[in-house]
């Protein structure tokens, strides 16, 4: 029972794809899409981090660092704009942000 | 090697269990709790790698900052999730299908993917040899601190910006505040502070 890179990749592969799913099942609660982007950037670590250990090669584990670093500050920015919008507007569903529809 | 293969199978389960609840939870706090778990099981799934130093990161940064950081918004903001749920099913076939459609396609990708043989020799940073006996920590630093030292640089810059923008964004001037304002302190007048009273003897003011 050979743990190999496939069950990594396909432990990734699933999260990636309920990333994407839970995008389109909470399309009006930006903060659940939030959350679905950071899910989606864990998959894409974790097959980094698996290519990088079963190919013998540290750079897969430098990017997944940086990835980390983009996502800590996407979540920053992502939420700092969620607060200011709701300030403004009273509200975060996605169907009230149109106001450059002009 | 069976309890590795357990492990691996005990924390894949529960991290795509989790991830699933992040997204199918009807409370939002709930969601960000699932997303921790989430965080924790990948975080596992690492340490099984033998990538400790990211799997630690990955805690620290996610559960410490994103998550608690995502707790703070969805606890402040007073908002009416239940009427944002409203009409989610409605988006469900369309969801359903590109998810299924992308499943396929990374299924297709991963049953033909082969890789080379000469891959692991064409290294462009090797993990050292187990008998040089170097941590994941260690061979992490001398890769980051010399060969992608200016992509470290960038991801700092990066942060800092985001630090500043965030900053940026969220700080208002309420004009219903007091304030201490220095300058106006130190530029005032004394004919704006003193004034005489000729105070006549018996009567007062």
């Amino acid at each position: 029972m050979e743990i190999g890179l496939g069950h990594y990749l396909t432990v990734a592969a699933i999260l990636f794809t309920i990333g994407v799913f839970g995008i389109f099942l909470n399309r009006k609660n930006v903060i659940i899409i939030l959350m679905s982007v950071e899910l989606m950037l864990l998959a894409v670590n974790i097959n980094l981090v698996a290519f990088s250990t079963f190919l013998n090669d540290l750079t897969g584990q430098v990017f997944a660092l940086f990835v980390l670093t983009v996502a800590a500050a996407e979540a920053a920015i992502g939420l700092a704009i969620l607060v200011t919008y709701f300030r403004n507007r009273g509200s975060i569903a996605v169907d009230d942000v149109n106001l450059m529809k002009g | 090697m069976i309890v590795t293969a357990i492990a691996f199978y005990v924390f894949a389960a529960i991290a795509i269990a989790a991830g699933f609840m992040v997204i199918a939870a009807r409370n939002p706090v709930h969601s960000v709790l699932f997303l921790i778990l989430t965080f924790f099981n990948a975080a596992a799934l690492f340490i099984l790698m033998g990538a400790e130093f990211i799997a630690l990161i990955l805690v620290i940064v996610y559960v410490g900052a994103v998550a608690v950081l995502f707790l703070f918004v969805v606890m402040m903001l007073d908002i009416d999730f239940v009427q944002l749920r409203q009409g989610a099913l409605q988006y469900l076939p369309v969801g359903a299908l590109l998810g299924l459609v992308l499943v396929l396609e990374l299924a297709l990708v991963g049953a033909s993917w082969v890789i080379t043989p000469d891959a692991v020799a064409a290294a462009a940073s090797p993990v050292p040899a187990a008998a040089d006996n170097i941590t994941n920590t260690r061979a992490l630093g001398q890769v980051i601190y010399t060969q992608y030292m200016y992509l470290f640089q960038a991801s700092g810059l990066i942060l800092l910006v985001a630090m500043i923008g965030a900053i940026v964004l969220t700080l208002r001037h309420r004009p219903d505040i007091k304030r201490q304002v220095i300058a106006h302190q130190i530029g005032r007048k004394r004919s704006e502070g003193v004034e005489y009273k000729d105070v006549k003897p018996g009567q007062g003011l």
